[in-house]
């Protein structure tokens, strides 16, 4: 019985139109930077920090599409970011990577909703067959742009995809499952959340990073949207107490103290 | 007025994040006044009437053979009716791969503000405001919601499972069956192995050990343990390991009861997926490997020679007991 294709007339345009791939590119602080708040810890400290493209988004989800468009070069991919203008030069190495033109919606949130409603809004005028999301930011750890985004487009969903493929105009999908994996086929339009197996990281070629310079990068204003949450304050975990040596002549003793003190084993 | 639990399933059984899940829910309900109810989607095995263990009032059950098979849309369907016929204030679902996947849709169509990877108890004293794990377990941020429903994800191994000797009323829901968007064609489980975002103990080996033809001082660890076994991210990059075993900051984040760490320096990056876990325990021969910093026991050894009398001992210990 299942699945219920309802667009199936959609797979009649496939053949004749070109295929559009939207890539959600977020800002965040390079993976070694400290971990420190400032103005009475309600903000991230983020004097000196490098920023990177969030790396599921750079990794994964971009190179994947890259992938794409070598194997079919109609493609065209679109990168999207939602942010200020600190977010260009992440954007210009997007676009160094291999992204065809970008769109920067000029609003700083924090808020998922926020977020997700303003990269909707442009996804519904850009009549998108694919977009792309990381499995979440390495800051917020937030996981929700990509499922509220296909909420809000009323599109399928499918979370932490492993491999991706297209097959006769459907998608072929391998996601992560709790201590597995599934295979999923699902028409498009569709959003997909992507993480480590999707593709190989890549760095940016001379070509490529000459060429991004001219590469459009529109920015836009964003709409009005009510935040549904807000950061209170951050704190930082309560220090560890050291570490207890044992001697390697001696692991017994570990052995104990895992049983007996930390009651662990 | 209520807090409606989703209780997540595998083939039939109830998983371990969802009992936490149910205390929390619980919990949560006990603060603001109200009880806690759950639903259960798909054909399942499991008595679900033990859920009153944990503190769940009612469970309505939507048994189809046809719900076993995973759809973010479908089971966002099915919850928010059901989020309408109760009146449910707040929904809690584990902050795991389908939490992560319904959560954020069903927050659009209930109006609700969503916190995911919650580590604690909603703080009501002056609004609602949940404590959440950020920047990779570096550090916590609490959030406030604004909206009057609210959706939370909990973090696996965040909260203690309560259990007590309720006895959850069952009741069938019965609605029309929402048409799927998804097809799964295929589930692969990793058969016999401790599913590595639900273990209790976890063994992770890194390239101290060499080679894959060494995993057998891991794999006879984590057996004895009953744990589940992991590796650092040039590890299963090289295809010493499988790639689901990667644990980090591009890999899975875990947080463990007990996480022992052999032959592996402790970069930030691996940090930053391991460091919620409970107990740290670090073998490496280098005395200045950055891990020992962020552990709570260590020897400092050749993992060759300390591992092999660990087992020896662990042998003993339960051979004694
Ligand atoms: C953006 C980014 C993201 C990353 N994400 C991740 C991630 O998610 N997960 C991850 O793990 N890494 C990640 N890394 C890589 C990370 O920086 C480290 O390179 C990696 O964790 C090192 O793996 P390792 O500890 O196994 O190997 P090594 O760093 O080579 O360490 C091996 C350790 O084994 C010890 N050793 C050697 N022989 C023995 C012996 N006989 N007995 C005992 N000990 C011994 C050595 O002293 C050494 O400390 C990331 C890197 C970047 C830049
Ligand atoms: N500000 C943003 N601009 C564009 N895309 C974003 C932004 N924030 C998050 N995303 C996308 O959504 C994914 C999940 O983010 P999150 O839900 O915030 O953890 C990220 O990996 C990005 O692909």
């Amino acid at each position: 019985m299942l699945p219920i294709i309802e667009d199936w007339w959609l797979f009649f345009n496939y053949n004749f139109t070109i295929m559009k791939i939207l890539v959600c590119i977020s800002k965040t602080p390079d993976t070694t930077a400290k971990i420190a708040f400032a103005d009475n810890n309600t903000k991230f400290a983020s004097d000196g920090v490098q920023w990177i493209i969030n790396p599921y988004d750079e990794w994964y989800s971009l190179v994947r599409a890259i992938e794409l468009k070598e194997a079919d070069p109609t493609i065209s991919i679109h990168l999207i970011n939602v942010g200020g203008p600190e977010s260009e030069p992440i954007i210009r190495k997007a676009l160094a990577l291999g992204g065809d033109e970008a769109i920067r919606i000029n609003c700083d949130s924090n808020d998922s909703f926020n977020v997700a409603s303003q990269i909707a809004n442009v996804a519904k005028q850009g009549n998108y067959d694919l977009i792309f999301t990381g499995k979440e930011t390495i800051d917020f750890n937030g996981s929700s742009i990509g499922g509220m985004l296909a909420e809000l487009l009323d599109l399928p969903f499918v979370s932490h995809v492993t491999k991706f493929n297209i097959e006769t105009n459907m998608a072929v999908i391998i996601r992560e499952i709790d201590g597995g994996e599934e295979t999923n086929k699902a028409a498009m339009p569709l959003v997909i959340s992507c993480q480590k197996g999707m593709a190989e990281q890549r760095i940016p070629n001379m070509k490529g990073i000459m060429g991004a310079r001219t590469k459009p990068l529109k920015v836009l204003d964003p709409v009005d949207v009510v935040s549904l949450t807000s950061i209170v304050s951050f704190d930082l975990p309560p220090a560890k107490a050291g570490v207890k040596l044992v001697s390697p002549e001696n692991p017994e003793e570990l052995v104990r103290l895992l049983h007996e003190e930390a009651k662990a084993i | 007025m209520s807090v409606l639990v989703f209780i997540d399933q595998a083939e039939g059984h109830i998983k371990k994040s969802s009992f936490e899940a149910a205390s929390y829910g619980a919990k949560t309900a006990e603060l603001s006044g109200t009880f806690a109810e759950a639903i259960v989607i798909g054909q399942m095995k499991d008595d679900l009437s033990e859920l009153g263990k944990y503190g769940i009032k009612k469970v309505h059950a939507i048994s189809n053979e046809a719900l076993n098979n995973f759809d973010s849309k479908v089971y966002t369907t099915l919850i928010q009716q059901l989020v309408e016929s109760t009146n449910a204030n707040t929904v809690i679902f584990s902050n795991n791969t389908s939490g992560k996947s319904i959560a954020p849709r069903l927050s659009i169509r209930m109006k609700a503000g969503l916190v995911s990877g919650a580590v604690a108890l909603p703080d009501i004293t002056s609004g609602f405001i949940i404590k959440k794990s950020v920047f990779s377990g570096k550090a916590f941020a609490n959030i406030k919601i604004h909206t009057e429903k609210k959706i939370i994800t909990l973090n696996p191994n965040a909260f203690n499972i309560i259990k007590g000797n309720g006895v959850a009323e069952i009741v069938e829901f019965t609605t029309t069956l929402p048409a799927y968007s998804i097809e799964v064609t295929e589930t692969n489980k990793i058969v016999g192995d401790v599913p590595l975002s639900e273990a209790d103990i976890v063994i992770s080996g890194g390239r101290g050990l060499k080679g894959p033809e060494n995993w057998g001082l891991v794999t006879d660890l984590a057996k004895l343990l009953g744990a589940a076994t992991a590796c650092s991210r040039p590890v299963a990059d090289i295809h010493w390991r499988p790639h689901h075993e990667h644990v980090g900051q591009t890999g899975l984040a875990i947080a463990p009861n007990l996480y022992i760490a052999i032959g592996i320096s402790g970069a930030i990056q691996h940090l930053a997926g391991v460091n919620r876990s409970k107990t740290i325990v670090v073998i490496n021969k280098d005395p200045e490997a950055p891990f020992f910093k962020a552990a709570d026991y260590g020897i400092v050894g050749d993992a060759f020679e300390v591992v092999p009398k660990i087992i020896e001992s662990i042998k003993k210990m339960k051979s004694l007991s």
